[in-house]
């Protein structure tokens, strides 16, 4: 006779899995990586290719030669790091650069703490992290479609891109994020030492990277953050999903609206005002795809919430105070580093108090 | 609606056996009735062997206050007394009777009417719900005139009767609401003069509106004005007791207390139903209704059965087991036993055959802990699966007592839930165990 199966109840599993949630958070980014080629032609599908392709070979070799277990990519973690890793690069990111941060979020942010589910820092930020560090330049300059410009702009041909990146001052083809711009136009001093801009001033002498007329356009270079409206997309398709709940996303956007009006309503001339700080850099990919990755937040919704205002504070602090000019990945990585710390919550206990007999 | 606050998941429904009206089983015709069918000391054989025994007839006697006396569910002759083994494999002392005819013991009333009026009293009810060996069939089979003798501390206000049925596939006491109603109805009347109580709950989910329909219609035709039935969201574990109370009341049960701490006495629609019959009908409790489901299965039935009557000869009677089935449970999918000896005899508190294919039922492979929290999120006693999983890997006692495992009802939800397949409930079930014996073997201040 055949043999039966015997096992502890319960019997029947949900419909969920790992490979499930991986490819939902996939689904999510792809409006996000359209809206990328769609703007930035066919350099950006060889950024997210090149860069998904590292990581996945970078975890399979991994896996086979150094910690000789059985194969890990199928679970599909390593295409959503790829993904992520390549919308927080520039368009304009040479192959060896994009290689170099597949290797970084990979092999030391995940790979070197156990693999999936191990690690404490967000893998793609981390290979982020360090190559801003490391290539400043190239990172922080990048391509950029000023709506005004009358040139033409030609995104699939590979001479003009090498030329906009060995020229990263190029007012026409890239420039300056405008959260660049405005903190290097900020800090500039006439021959006392008084400041001689404003944020006004700034943003009247650069109409085409401060224009509100569309949230569509692109607002900087991270191949990720060009359009507000496709990263909503992917965030309400997770939440429709129930992939993730909206937390940490609504805590950090809330906060960095709340702290930075703050700073705004005292000194308007000084600081940005909040919509400009919701809607650049990469606010919304962060808090919408990078803080909401289940490895490196916390779990339940009181931590979640905690982890939200520290990212948005530390973002809004780095970004008018600090020496950077976007501090979104610091503070994400920053508040990784107190999840174990927020996991100490605990959830409201259902049954009562101990029955004293 | 109303539902319970915390946790829980939406397994599919498949009631696949709904429509399928409650069929009378053979009489076996050799009949293993087990000596532990209920929660507490095993009752004992009060017959001898050669002995001839009537249906209905007294074979085993209970042993102490949490206990039941076992009655016999077939005429004939006592064959042997010896152990027999249950479904997951465990001895217990069993009466084996071969049967001959179909007598039944004088004074049971076998006839279709209704006795609505409720001539006993109080403590005479209680008694007589002792002597028909009633006990709770939602699962934990424990005797029914314990509940209903609250310890004098506790203040009993109102009787939730429970009806939410809220594992996948079962049906049975679906079947029951709806063949049986105007019994349940009578049967809560007796609980509630039983406990002295005058407000009586019955929680249905949603997912059996007819039996909702029936029961408010009959409950005012009848004149039953303190019977309430209450729609029920329908979310797993919606059964539970302390879940179902909270659902129903509002209330939550202390942890490590007792249920009627809240002021409310949760009973089984099978079991109402069984005590109206154990009263009114003076039949005591050797039957139950089952049902035999299963997408693989080749019928979708709800019996009758006898108890003592062998699973494989249900099994046969259906048309054997399917080819596809891969495990076959018997209680619901989500807390019932894998059965492991097909040959085992039913017990009172047997609820069902299911077959499950192996697609359905076989663990996937082991994953890394993703973090999710989804585990947090279904658990109906806000505790912390995954914690408690990594805790018991390390085996830290004092800390695993520090995040309460012992409020652990072990209804599946987190390993339902899991995307990564940790086999959360598994460590939490031996990390429970280990703790509450540490628990209990501290000296009492």
């Amino acid at each position: 006779m055949k043999k039966l199966i015997v096992s502890q109840a319960p019997h029947i599993h949900g419909k969920e899995n790992t490979r499930r949630l991986m490819l939902d958070v996939i689904i999510a980014l792809i409006p996000a990586v359209l809206v990328s080629i769609y703007f930035f032609g066919l350099t950006a599908a060889h950024l997210v290719a090149v860069s998904v392709l590292s990581c996945v070979v970078v975890e399979f070799l991994i896996q086979k030669y150094l910690l000789k277990g059985k194969s890990s990519i199928g679970d599909l973690s390593a295409v959503v790091t790829g993904v992520l890793l390549a919308l927080n690069l520039p368009v304009c990111s040479p192959w060896w650069m994009i290689l170099i941060g597949s290797v970084v979020a990979i092999g030391i942010a995940k790979m070197t703490f156990g693999g999936l589910g191990q690690n404490f820092f967000n893998p793609a930020l981390v290979g982020r992290v360090v190559l801003l560090v490391s290539f400043p330049v190239l990172m922080t300059s990048s391509a950029f479609r000023a709506p005004e410009s009358k040139a033409a702009l030609d995104f699939n041909s590979k001479a003009k891109l090498e030329a906009l990146v060995a020229s990263p001052k190029s007012d026409a083809f890239s420039g300056a994020t405008p959260l660049a711009l405005v903190k290097e136009e900020l800090a500039k001093t006439d021959e006392s030492g008084a400041k001689i801009n404003t944020v006004k001033k700034i943003m009247d002498e650069n109409p085409g990277k401060f224009s509100y007329s569309s949230i569509l356009f692109a607002r900087n270079g991270s191949a990720g953050e060009i359009s507000a409206i496709a990263l909503l997309l992917g965030f309400i398709y997770l939440l429709v999903r129930r992939v993730i709940k909206p937390y940490i996303s609504l805590s950090i956007l809330l906060t960095v609206v709340v702290f930075s009006g703050i700073l705004w309503l005292a000194n308007p001339e000084r600081f940005t005002d909040p919509v400009f700080n919701l809607l650049t850099g990469g606010l919304l990919l962060g808090a919408f795809f990078m803080a909401t990755d289940y490895v490196t937040s916390p779990m339940i919704a009181k931590g979640q919430i905690v982890f939200g205002i520290g990212i948005g504070v530390i973002t809004v602090l780095i970004r008018e105070f600090g020496a950077y000019p976007e501090g979104v990945s610091f503070a994400i990585l920053i508040m990784n580093a107190t999840v174990p710390l927020l996991n100490k919550f605990r959830p409201k206990r259902f049954a009562g108090e101990a029955h004293k007999k | 609606m109303k539902t319970f606050l915390v946790g829980g998941v939406h397994p599919a429904d498949k009631k696949i056996s709904a429509d399928a009206a409650i069929e009378e089983l053979p009489v076996p015709k050799i009949a293993y009735i087990s000596m532990a069918q209920h929660l507490g000391a095993p009752a004992e054989p009060c017959v001898a062997v050669g002995d001839k025994v009537k249906v209905g007839q007294q074979i085993g006697k209970a042993t102490g206050f949490v206990s039941a006396p076992v009655h016999s569910s077939v005429s004939g002759t006592v064959k042997s007394i010896e152990t027999v083994l249950d479904l997951a494999g465990k001895p217990s002392t069993a009466v084996v009777i071969e049967t001959e005819g179909d007598e039944w013991m004088e004074g049971i009333d076998r006839s279709e009417t209704i006795v609505s009026e409720i001539k006993l009293e109080k403590k005479e009810l209680v008694e007589k719900i002792k002597e028909c060996g009633v006990v709770g069939l939602g699962g934990a089979t424990f005797p029914t005139s314990v509940k209903l003798s609250p310890p004098p501390t506790a203040t009993p206000t109102c009787v939730i009767i429970n009806g939410a049925e809220c594992e996948p596939y079962l049906t049975s006491d679906y079947r029951v609401l709806l063949e049986k109603p105007e019994q349940v109805l009578i049967g809560c009347e007796i609980l509630m003069k039983a406990l002295g109580v005058n407000k009586c709950y019955i929680g249905i989910e949603e997912n059996k509106q007819k039996a909702i329909d029936l029961l408010t219609k009959l409950a005012v035709e009848k004149n039953h004005p303190n019977i309430e039935v209450v729609k029920l969201k329908k979310k797993y574990p919606q059964g539970g007791e302390k879940q179902l109370i909270d659902a129903v009341i509002g209330k939550r049960v202390p942890s490590m207390g007792l249920p009627v701490d809240t002021g409310a006495v949760v009973q089984n629609v099978g079991t109402t139903f069984a005590v109206y019959e154990a009263v009114q009908k003076n039949k005591p409790l050797f039957s139950g209704v089952m049902t035999v489901t299963g997408d693989c299965s080749k019928a979708q039935k709800n019996f009758l059965h006898r108890v003592g009557t062998p699973l494989n000869e249900i099994m046969d009677y259906c048309g054997g087991i399917p080819e596809d089935a891969a495990k076959i449970i018997s209680g619901g999918p989500m807390m019932g036993k894998a059965i492991s000896n097909i040959k085992a005899p039913t017990l009172k508190g047997t609820s069902s055959i299911l077959y499950l294919t192996e697609e359905q039922t076989k663990r996937k492979e082991e994953g890394n802990c993703i973090r999710c929290g989804k585990c947090v999120e279904a658990c109906p006693m806000s505790l912390e699966p995954y914690l408690l999983y990594k805790l018991w890997k390390v085996r830290d006692m004092d800390q695993l007592e520090d995040h309460y495992i012992y409020d652990c009802i072990e209804c599946g939800c987190c390993l339902f839930t899991c995307p990564a397949y940790v086999p959360l409930l598994d460590a939490v079930r031996q990390a429970k165990a280990s703790v509450m014996k540490i628990m209990k073997s501290r000296p009492k201040k």
